[in-house]
């Protein structure tokens, strides 16, 4: 199949970028970033430079990948990453827009490549236990409801894509940022610390510029991994409860 | 001339990490704070290598060459983390781990290191489930189990099949604390390419900033690569893409030894290759052959309409069908070891039984297991267990619940319904057994030099058993050489910061940027890509899941003369002093060329087969694997010399523990 694209071109963050077409010739097997490899080919061939994309495991779980495809962050199927998204869902002829995750806490730093460590800086906040290596008690010794360590594991599946940024008019972190306050505040282990954890990471995403949840749901409709916004109420209740008790 | 000392530490198997702790030397916590240690990888064995140190009161510096350091390839391993709990009262226990491992590796690995393995794998699922790893747990709430390949019990903890996604993130967080406590400084978009010794000992790293092109300079008392291992030398493997061994082989150029190299393990479940423009092969978890049988059909003319689409699969008769694994290896059955999986695979195929348009692939079913699990849960219901619908569809989703992530990927990329038709496979490149040599500390030949994880040759000996390859990196990383690091530090402690500006440093710079704008001056007309593709294409052929003598001196030879036109006529567009991928990935490949002719060097010279590497020559009239025990029990270490043969060291293999028997799994 044939098909246009109109993909972002940007040297670096400092200068403007804009729209570049380009046609390439797919098949139905390949995925979507093995149909950009071969327009990468082709620039190279050609002697241009190749269009920047970040990408790595290309099994839909490190993260790395990201762009959005004609509206929408990692393209138009359901709980799946770009890497993940295949071209028989494209037929002969279409026009492909490509873009990078466009949020001010995300910077482009060349073409679809962005600079996501504000979410890093988020997790160093507090997105984690505080226990030293050494210091573990035995793993069976505190039992944990199947149940519960179902929906710890579902929190924590997200892979900080970055989608639920892209995806919110708002560019807000709350998905990404509650998905991991509720996955160790779930479990005996993290609950101990959570008021703190909560308030820490709620104020570091406020540091970093995203902006505030207006219940739009759009983050959870683009979410690769169907991370729910039930988190967000949930973090919402934490950090209420929170506030009212003591500052560190 | 290198001499190779292990390390060992004297008195019986059980006793040596015990007592080797109690009595290595250790570093007083206000020195500790003077001293600087640069961790180069966050991958399992970095990332958690990182956090302990860090906690210990090290100054640490963490690089990785990603946006972040969640994203290494650690994430992608599915199925689960060997731990010796015996949580299940199957019998298992420290010593059973223990050599299961050598007894999995073919017996080439070093029988101190791999009870160490066995001993602290107890302490890493605690520690895990310490920092929030949400573990499978059964309705007790007690930690859930589950069988791998080679073993006979279930030791297998595991997240979904998710699990190396969970454990990394628990070392992301760990590490994560140590940098907001300010122990760690953490550089992301980083890649190391060399190391920078000061009086013969490892002080330092060249790195460059992968965003502004720059190259920079670290200085640090000591260095550790948890770089991972080198699958990707053969293009097209399970590994992601920018898995590479460029930091092992950085060291190796600087005098470190590169041990057994030829020893590759090659996955028996994979996706097949679908079409030339393939970037990547992506792996389904050894845990479904807990569940999933192997076949292909008995008749030619079945897998003629097959290939043709005449048949389907769910059409061949179950008389008709080739259960191979469980007809040849009965006490195993679907459940033998990767290698023997593998190449089990390979030998249908090779009668030309394969099961797709290329003829390589065979099939996984479920089919059995859906109906088995279909009926338990009748049963458990009161409901009608002769109603094969409805036996069907509960089983289906007993099946979902254990696999659902793997049967979603599988169809993602297949666009088949693997709980209606079966699964097609291939073996893959997956890992790599071989990799720097280190001794007991973990410290390679390069004084000051460790490497950890799978960048170390490792505990894996000729094959590494499922599910052991997260507990290597964590044990690694948490548990050994926050001890044995304190080894070569405690002599450190009156050695002051060391200054980038020292002579060494700058030389080493200098050399980066002249390999660097060398490979950018080259101009040709061929692109990094083609290259690296025809390289990997070259090493699967000749060097791949079988290797006789011939093949492999005339594929050195062409991999020689690719390695020529590579400096003649590759193309790297853009700048040095740029974000720029594809000046990453030729110098990257470039590396890959050098890996790639010692591991024929090695694979040639290993008269035997063991493990992952199989020669022609060296089989059983069933076409088993024939190892030579007398000639061969040692440990390969290379020394590379460019332009020269490469020498040879041999770490002779003591066993006096495990008898050495042949490998049987009938």
């Amino acid at each position: 199949m044939k098909l246009k694209l109109k993909i972002w071109r940007q040297k670096n963050s400092d200068t403007k970028g804009g729209f570049h077409n380009y046609t390439v010739e797919a098949t139905p097997e390949m995925s979507f970033l093995e149909m950009l490899d071969v327009l990468n080919q082709q620039l190279i061939e050609d002697k241009e430079e190749p269009v920047a994309f970040e990408h790595d495991c290309r099994e839909g779980i490190c993260g790395t990948c990201s762009m959005v495809i004609n509206g929408q962050p990692h393209g138009p199927m359901a709980l799946t990453t770009t890497c993940q998204l295949h071209m028989r869902h494209y037929k002969d002829g279409d026009t492909i827009v490509i873009e990078p995750f466009r949020a001010n806490a995300f910077p482009v730093i060349k073409d679809l490549v962005v600079d996501r460590e504000s979410f890093d800086r988020i997790i160093q906040a507090g997105g984690f236990v505080s226990v030293s290596t050494g210091q573990a008690p035995d793993g069976n010794s505190i039992l944990i409801e199947q149940d519960v360590a179902r929906e710890a594991f579902d929190a924590a599946s997200c892979i900080g894509c970055g989608a639920c940024v892209a995806a919110c008019p708002n560019a807000s972190a709350m998905l990404f940022t509650s998905a991991k306050a509720t996955h160790l505040g779930y479990l005996p282990q993290g609950k101990v610390e959570q008021a703190k954890r909560v308030r820490r990471m709620v104020a570091q995403m406020d540091k970093e510029g995203f902006g505030n949840c207006s219940n739009t749901y759009a983050c959870e409709a683009e979410c690769p991994k169907g991370i729910s916004v039930e988190y967000i109420a949930k973090m919402n209740r934490d950090y209420f409860s929170a506030m009212v008790g003591s500052e560190d | 001339m290198i001499q190779l000392d292990a390390k060992i530490p004297k008195g019986p198997l059980a006793d040596k990490w015990t007592r080797y702790k109690s009595s290595v030397d250790l570093v007083a916590p206000n020195n500790k704070r003077k001293l600087e240690i640069i961790v180069v990888g966050t991958g399992l064995a970095g990332a958690s290598a990182a956090a302990s140190l860090a906690e210990l009161g090290y100054k640490v510096k963490a690089f990785t060459f990603h946006d972040s350091p969640r994203r290494a390839h650690s994430i992608a391993a599915q199925g689960g983390i060997n731990a010796a709990k015996n949580y299940q009262n199957d019998g298992d226990s420290v010593y059973r781990l223990f050599y299961d491992t050598v007894k999995g590796g073919d017996y080439r690995s070093r029988e101190s290191n791999v009870h160490r393995l066995a001993e602290v794998s107890v302490n890493i699922i605690d520690q895990c489930v310490a920092q929030g790893v949400p573990f499978a747990r059964e309705y007790g709430g007690t930690l859930a189990n589950r069988s791998f390949g080679g073993v006979q019990v279930s030791r297998t903890f595991y997240a979904r099949g998710q699990t190396g996604q969970q454990l990394l993130i628990g070392a992301y967080q760990a590490l994560s604390r140590q940098v907001s406590l300010g122990n760690v400084e953490m550089y992301n978009r980083h890649e190391m390419l060399d190391v920078v010794k000061v009086d013969g000992k490892a002080r330092g790293i060249i790195a460059r900033n992968l965003v502004s092109g720059k190259l920079e300079r670290f200085a640090a008392h000591c260095v550790v690569l948890g770089t991972g291992g080198y699958g990707n030398v053969y293009y097209l493997s399970t590994n992601a893409m920018n898995c590479n061994v460029s930091a092992a082989w950085r060291a190796v150029k600087r005098g470190a030894l590169m041990a057994n190299p030829c020893f590759c393990q090659i996955h028996p479940t994979c996706i097949p290759v679908s079409g030339t423009y393939q970037s990547k092969l992506t792996l389904m978890s050894e845990s479904l052959r807990n569940d999933g049988r192997v076949w292909v059909p008995k008749k030619m003319e079945d897998v003629e309409s097959i290939r043709q689409g005449k048949k389907k699969p769910t059409d061949i008769a179950e008389q008709d069908r080739d259960y191979y694994l469980e007809r040849k290896y009965p006490a195993f059955g679907n459940l033998v070891p990767r290698d023997v999986a593998s190449r089990a695979a390979k030998e249908v195929c090779d009668e030309g039984r394969g099961v797709n348009k290329t003829g390589l692939a065979v099939y996984l079913d479920f089919k059995d297991a859906i109906m088995r699990y279909g009926k338990a849960e009748a049963h458990a219901n009161g409901m009608d267990y002769n109603d094969s619908v409805l036996v069907r569809k509960l089983g289906t989703k007993v099946v979902e619940a254990k696999y659902g992530n793997l049967f979603e990927i599988y169809e993602k990329i297949t666009g088949d319904n693997p709980y209606v038709t079966p699964m097609r496979i291939y073996p893959a490149i997956h890992y790599t057994m071989g990799g720097l040599w280190v001794d007991y500390n973990l410290e390679t030949t390069i004084p000051g030099l460790f490497a950890i994880g799978e960048a170390n040759f490792s505990d894996h000996g000729a094959n590494r058993l499922g599910a052991s390859a997260l507990m290597q990196g964590l044990a690694d990383g948490y548990f050994v050489l926050p001890y044995t690091i304190g080894h070569f530090l405690s002599k450190d402690i009156r050695t002051p910061s060391f200054s980038t500006d020292l002579e060494e440093f700058r030389t080493a710079e200098d050399e980066v940027r002249n390999r660097l704008s060398s490979l950018l001056n080259i101009k040709g007309d061929r692109s990094v890509e083609s290259f690296h593709r025809e390289l990997g294409l070259l090493l699967w052929d000749y060097c791949g899941m079988s290797r006789n003598a011939e093949g492999l001196k005339k594929g050195r030879q062409l991999l020689k003369n690719l390695k020529e036109e590579y400096y003649k006529n590759v193309f790297v567009p853009g700048e040095m002093e740029e974000f720029n991928p594809e000046l990453e990935k030729a110098a990257r490949v470039a590396d890959f060329f050098e890996l790639g002719e010692l591991m024929m060097v090695d694979a040639l010279h290993r008269n035997e087969s063991c493990g992952g590497h199989f020669r022609e020559e060296y089989q059983t009239e069933e076409g088993e694997a024939l190892r030579d025990d007398e000639n061969y029990a040692y440990v390969s270490a290379w020394e590379w010399r460019d332009e020269e043969e490469p020498i040879e060291h041999k770490e002779p293999l003591v066993f006096e523990n495990v008898e050495l028997k042949t490998r049987s799994y009938k």
